[in-house]
């Protein structure tokens, strides 16, 4: 079962706390929705740092964002 | 091309990037006019715009910054380009507002937001040191209340017009600047004749700078607070690379320019009271946590279409305008018949710091998602 965090429409750094509670959980894959390239960029950084992959899909004016361990 | 500019902005090397030019272009705009150690100041600035418009009537700090203007439409043309524009409202915009008032009080007790901070300690004022670290206490404070569920809620998209709506003010504004609108002697615009609204590098420099930096800042999420706060809340140095590029490089072109003059008592623009210089800034640090960005990413959220970030900007304005008005902002130091004097804030500049600080902690008791 596939953990999705939606962080449309939260500002910095939400989106990115959400994604690191999520990342805490080691329960993988995590889907993160965002809607701002900084969100997208930011949420990357931060699951890179902690030693996921992360796969960006566009779909509209929104980003998910899958994270793997 | 357009996503690896992308990248190459996100990284650390982009962000290292942004600070260098303004490490340069602030010091190099005060060598061309602007105040002493106030080559930029968000606050400032958007204080002296406040004072311009009639707002407040101190007449020492009036003149429409057109850095201000720069800041915001660099960074819309920055969001254009790279098809990041997006009309968004509704994250709570009167908590937004009332921080923005807050913010603006708690920066103008120390005088200066953080830009000037580190512009300010660039230039040898040891002052900024105490505002600084009282920068940092706020934004730890804000980090708490973030850790703990904080937060304003979910914006939403909306109608494009909403997101220009501070791009048209910023055009308005440049445009009564170039006209010097003025509808009888008695009437806006003001221009003060004396103090530092009457220093400017030219409006033409003072422009373009502006659209520069306002235009990497957009790309490289360039903020102070974020800075402070990455590193607290997850050890993260990537946006304290900008800050730190941006103080390093400042200070050497200071040097450069012999505009380096080290000292506590009578700096520039500056009071050495230096309980007031520390919560001031804790005020403001606190204001910016909550609010999600330092005056100047306020700015470029605001060009980029977030109109939550709009109100912010027209909440520090205000703030300024009550600031001069109810006399709560700081007085600089200042040698008055060969005696030394301490400068600082009155008691009703006191009553207001705090009471910006009990605000704010009410605001982050009260506004927690506790799922």
């Amino acid at each position: 079962m596939t953990k999705q965090v939606d962080a449309r429409g939260l500002s910095c750094p939400q989106p990115v706390i959400l994604a690191r509670q999520a990342i805490g959980t080691d329960e993988f894959p995590i889907e993160v929705l965002v809607e701002t390239v900084t969100s997208r960029e930011n949420v990357r950084r931060a699951a890179e740092k902690l030693g996921c992959t992360v796969r960006v899909e566009e779909a509209g004016d929104e980003f998910k964002l899958t994270l793997t361990k | 091309m357009s996503e690896r500019l992308t990248r190459f902005f996100a990284s650390r090397w982009g962000i290292i990037l942004a600070g260098a030019v303004i490490g340069v272009l602030a010091p190099l705009l005060q060598k061309l006019g602007n105040p002493p150690n106030m080559g930029i100041c968000v606050a400032c600035f958007e204080r002296d715009i406040a004072g311009a418009l009639g707002l407040h009537r101190a007449a020492v700090v009036q003149y429409v910054r057109p850095e201000i203007i720069g800041f915001v439409l660099g960074a819309t043309v920055a969001a254009l380009a790279f098809r990041e524009f997006k009309a968004r409202a509704g994250s709570a915009p009167i908590v937004r507002f009332v921080l923005g008032v807050f913010a603006m009080i708690g920066a103008l007790a120390f005088l200066g937001c953080p830009w000037r901070a580190l512009l300010r300690l660039t230039g040898g004022d040891l002052n900024a040191i105490l505002g600084l670290a009282g920068l940092a206490v706020g934004i730890y404070v804000g980090v708490l209340f973030l850790k703990s569920g904080y937060n304003l809620g979910r914006s939403h998209k909306t109608y494009p017009a909403v997101g220009w709506i501070m791009p048209a003010v910023m055009i308005v504004l440049l445009l009564l600047l170039v006209f010097r609108v003025k509808a009888n002697e008695t009437s806006a615009l003001f221009f003060s004749e004396s103090g530092p609204g009457s220093m400017a590098a030219p409006l033409l420099i003072s422009l373009v700078v502006g659209l520069v930096i306002g235009f990497l800042a957009q790309r490289t999420r360039f903020c102070t607070m974020g800075s402070i706060r990455d590193v607290i809340l997850m050890g993260d140095t990537h946006l304290i690379s900008g800050l730190g590029a941006l103080v390093v490089v400042a200070f050497i072109t200071n040097l450069a320019l012999g505009q380096f003059k080290v000292g506590v008592f009578g700096q520039p623009v500056a009071h050495s009271s230096h309980l007031w210089n520390f919560l001031g800034m804790a005020l403001a640090g606190l204001a910016f946590a909550l609010a999600g960005g330092c005056p100047g990413r306020q700015l470029f959220l605001a060009g980029e279409g977030d109109s939550d970030a709009g109100i912010f900007v027209l909440g520090m304005i205000t703030g300024a305008g009550l600031s001069h008005n109810f006399a709560l902002a700081g007085k600089p130091d200042a040698v008055v018949e060969g005696v030394n004097q301490v400068g600082g804030i009155s008691p009703y500049g006191m009553a207001a710091v705090i009471l910006g600080l009990v605000v704010c902690l009410v605001i982050g008791f009260t506004m927690r998602d506790k799922n």
